[in-house]
């Protein structure tokens, strides 16, 4: 039974076994290999978040957060409903702009940039409702999210099926996603929980750095849960992944980092076993609100 | 396209080309003035059915086209076609980039009435000032020729010339909505979310297709204008907006063949509510059999009359197809 | 300018303005409450106009009452029209999208149109004010100004007034903002939310044939009149806001003064002028001056 929401006792007391999923590799912090200078290597830092403040008139969604996706890790965001996760994922889309504070892609300040100019420097996004293109077969899906990458919007002789790079890109996308057996589906006849493989795998075609997924596991049974953490933990190596989730197993197996919000601020950040054993997370969630 | 599409297509366009053997010139102007209302009614597809935005001043790039023909004709000589008919299509073409580089950061219901009011704006301009002639209008006093090549005062000549055009610009739609730039305006009209989560800066695709229709309108206001010689404030006003609006729907939103049931049946309602030979006196009231119909089409023909064979089909066989997949607008 | 002449026109522009807020009012909560674009909102206004002409002397005849008498019977007759009208075709417009909404309105534009050609022909016909009324009032020592052109300032104050009144202070008012802003709420409190719609629908309709008799003596009654009236009111309802009364107010006002003073400064581009004022509105505030409410 997946929790829905935290309540008392549900942080998971062991990692359960990790079978299915590859072993997470430890956060990065310090490099392996000493260089000769003796500094540690600098965490490869892909997206991070400066002190991000919204109000919504009198109301402050989010007050003074800051969080860094590396590259090569999953970092969770949790919290319960209202805590601001959609509005954090949405201001660092750039679907709307902080009322103070600073995003930066990649090194580069994006704060005011638009959302398809960061998606263009290599932002991806999947969002909790399924947004896809309903009348459309799964490969045109996957196409057209892949010709954003490419777009040659002058040359209106040529059938958009030969631009090869939107079609080759395509394919290696809805593969990844694991849709190879469907592309030929419309689909909005597809099952929800290919639908979510489908937004997933739309948010691969333009081969983004930085992953921004919105609740991907919402409404999936246990047997595609399985099959997307799988494709999670393969995604990891070469991108930054943010994972807002409810599913507090999927989010212990999977994250390396935990960042855990209440009303618009966070209490915690730091590993699963770290967030297991925080007091603040514990007065948070098992004792009084 | 479909094969039963392309031939159906290929029918239509063989019908008109033998159409002026078998009639005279009462059939032969009228169907030159339907082929125009499926030019003008192909122009506003491109907006409404392919990129989903509800333009309700289509009248004013058609009327720009018409006026600017008449405008930039010199008093004495024929103007060429050569520089006459893309200055016209231009002029409307300019005219859609300034109303829908404003009317563009709108949505919804404030566009289609955004676009409504600046198509006012210009027939006020014609209909109150002396630079359209005011309420009178004006003549064009000699129709534009190609050398001694073309010689658009005969109306099969004229006919010809604007089945050339219609030939043109469905070649020309059908290309564009299979390339990259129709499939993101597709996209735009089923996800605009999901364009911009992608990648793709709606807005400029916006405008470019608002301007390319305009454009587009522009041709057909500008050979309305050489068949009749003559234009008035009435081709900016609202109605006729509202008019290329119901031909496109009344023959199915999304297809380009729909644009030219859609300005075939309309003109042929029209000319059947106003027959007196059907209705005596009562034709002259012929704007109630009109407003009835289009009343009828919306509850009657969700999907138009392209819609229509596939409605049947449902009816008579249940349920049992499966939803259209448009991979192309054709 | 004289003073008496800039205190005639701001006269006329308040009339205007608040005559055109009186119609716009309606099409704004049919459209912000109902979600419905309704063209057929000028052809509400014509009906008025011309019941105003072929109403008056019926009642006169069978009631013996006059001028006011002849109001009562209209907005009577424009409410039950507003049930009718809403039940029998509105109602199908509501889940469906603008696009057929904008069609089946145009559709039942043209039916109006026709409908009144058959029964009141294609004349021009003007309406007289009744006696009482028909006065004029000096200002100053030349100028004198029409008393009618007062009175029906004063109706369309007094209506908005008593407007303001039913949405801030009624239950029915509060019903209808609470349902302009949240329908699925509105209806799982159990509210009627098909009735709600009914009486929206018949007030906007009521008073905007209600503008049309009042207007009537100073417009004339003629074929296509609600044309010009229904444009000038969308203008209205994209620059005040969808769905804001407020809004409605504001703009009308702001429309009033801008085309009555356009026509005597700049005779030619009068027309344009208010479109112009629009869009450079829009531009600065894209989704009119108030959000709803």
């Amino acid at each position: 039974m997946k929790p829905s929401d935290i309540s008392l006792g549900v942080l998971p007391a062991t990692s359960p076994a990790l079978s299915a999923v590859p072993a997470t590799p430890a956060v990065p912090s310090a490099s392996a290999i000493p260089a000769a200078s003796a500094l540690p290597a600098a965490p490869d830092i892909l997206l991070r978040g400066h002190d991000i403040t919204r109000r919504w008139g009198g109301l402050v969604a989010l007050d003074g957060v800051s969080l860094a996706l590396e590259r090569g890790t999953v970092h969770a965001v949790i919290g319960t409903n209202g805590a601001g996760k959609s509005t954090l994922i949405n201001i660092l889309s750039g679907e709307i702009p902080p009322s103070s504070g600073r995003v930066e892609l990649l090194g580069q300040d994006v704060t005011g940039c638009t959302q398809p100019k960061r998606a263009r420097l290599g932002l991806g996004r999947s969002y909790q409702r399924n947004t896809i293109y309903p009348t459309f077969t799964v490969f045109e899906n996957c196409r057209l999210a892949a010709q954003a990458a490419t777009q040659q919007p002058w040359q209106w002789w040529r059938s958009a099926q030969h631009c090869e790079a939107s079609m080759s890109a395509a394919r290696q996308a809805a593969s990844r996603a694991g849709l190879n057996e469907l592309l030929d589906r419309p689909a909005g006849l597809l099952s929800h929980g290919q639908k979510r493989q489908l937004e997933i795998a739309m948010c691969l075609a333009t081969a983004p750095q930085v992953l921004l997924l919105d609740e991907p596991l919402a409404g999936m049974g246990a047997e595609e849960t399985e099959r997307m953490l799988a494709l999670l933990a393969e995604l990891k190596t070469g991108h930054a992944i943010l994972l807002v989730e409810h599913d507090m197993d999927a989010v212990f197996r999977i994250a390396e980092c935990i960042t855990v919000m209440v009303n618009g601020t966070v209490i915690a950040s730091d590993t699963p076993d770290g967030i297991r054993n925080s007091p603040q997370v514990r007065a948070a969630y098992l004792g009084d609100h | 396209m479909t094969h039963s599409k392309t031939i159906f297509t290929a029918l239509v366009f063989a019908a008109l080309a033998l159409y002026p053997v078998f009639t005279g010139s009462y059939g032969v102007d009228l169907v030159t003035k339907i082929m125009i209302y499926a030019i003008f009614a192909l122009s506003l597809e491109l907006l409404v059915g392919a990129t989903g935005l509800i333009c309700f001043g289509q009248a004013a790039f058609f009327g720009i086209g018409a006026y600017a023909a008449v405008l930039l004709s010199p008093e004495g000589s024929a103007p060429s076609l050569l520089w006459l008919l893309p200055a016209c299509v231009l002029a409307s073409a300019a005219y859609a980039l300034a109303v829908g580089a404003l009317s563009l950061r709108t949505k919804g219901a404030y566009f289609i009435m955004v676009t409504l009011a600046f198509a006012q704006m210009a027939y006020y301009m014609v209909h109150d000032t002396p630079l359209g002639g005011g309420t009178d209008g004006i003549y064009l006093t000699m129709k534009p020729v190609l050398g001694s090549l073309l010689d658009l005062d005969k109306s099969t000549t004229l006919y010809g010339f604007t089945l050339l055009m219609l030939a043109g610009v469905f070649g020309f739609l059908a290309l564009l909505g299979r390339s990259t730039f129709g499939r993101a305006l597709a996209g735009i009209r089923v996800n605009e979310q999901r364009m911009r989560a992608t990648g793709f800066s709606t807005y400029p695709y916006k405008l470019a297709a608002f301007t390319i229709s305009g454009g587009i309108a522009g041709l057909a206001g500008f050979l309305f204008a050489v068949k009749d010689g003559f234009v008035n404030p009435e081709m900016m006003s609202w109605h006729l907006s509202g008019a290329v609006l119901i031909m496109i729907i009344l023959g199915g939103l999304g297809h380009l063949r729909g644009a030219l049931l859609g300005a075939f049946a309309f003109a042929l309602l029209q000319e059947f509510f106003k027959s007196e030979a059907v209705f005596g006196d009562f034709a002259k009231h012929w704007h109630l059999g009109l407003g009835l119909s289009i009343i009828a089409s919306v509850v009657f023909l969700p999907r138009g009359l392209v819609g229509l064979p596939g409605q049947l089909k449902v009816r008579l066989m249940g349920r049992n197809s499966l939803p259209e997949v448009r991979r192309e607008a054709v | 300018m004289d003073f008496s002449i800039f205190l005639i026109q701001c006269l006329n522009a308040l009339q205007y303005g608040l005559l055109l807020f009186l119609v716009a009012s309606g099409l704004t909560l049919i459209f912000g409450i109902m979600g419905v674009i309704n063209l057929a909102h000028g052809s509400f206004y014509m009906i008025g106009a011309y019941m105003a002409y072929a109403l008056a002397p019926i009642v006169g005849a069978t009631l013996g009452g006059g001028f006011f008498a002849t109001l009562a019977v209209g907005v009577v007759l424009a409410v039950l029209l507003g049930y009718v009208l809403e039940w029998a075709f509105f109602s199908f417009l509501y889940e469906r999208e603008h696009l057929q909404q904008v069609l089946m309105t145009y559709g039942l534009i043209l039916v109006f149109e026709e409908l009144r050609s058959l029964l009141a022909g294609d004349e021009v016909h003007g309406v007289a004010p009744p006696d009482f009324l028909a006065g004029t009032l000096a200002l100053g020592d030349v100028m004198t100004y029409p008393v009618y052109r007062l009175f029906i300032s004063g109706v369309c104050l007094a209506l908005a007034l008593g407007m303001y009144f039913v949405f801030t202070r009624t239950r029915l008012g509060m019903m209808i903002r609470a349902g302009s802003t949240n329908r699925e709420m509105v209806q799982s409190l159990g509210i009627d939310i098909k009735f709600l719609y009914r009486v929206v629908f018949a007030a906007g309709l009521g008073v905007a044939v209600l503008a049309g008799m009042v207007a009537a003596p100073v417009s004339s009654v003629y074929p296509n009149m609600g044309d010009s009236v229904l444009i000038i009111c969308f203008v209205i309802v994209v620059i005040g806001g969808i769905g804001s009364i407020r809004g409605a107010l504001l703009a009308a006002l702001l429309i009033g003064f801008v085309d009555t003073f356009g026509k005597v400064f700049l005779p030619q581009a009068a027309g344009v002028l208010v479109y112009v004022l629009m869009a450079l509105i829009l531009l600065w505030k894209p989704d009119g001056l108030f959000k709803a409410g």
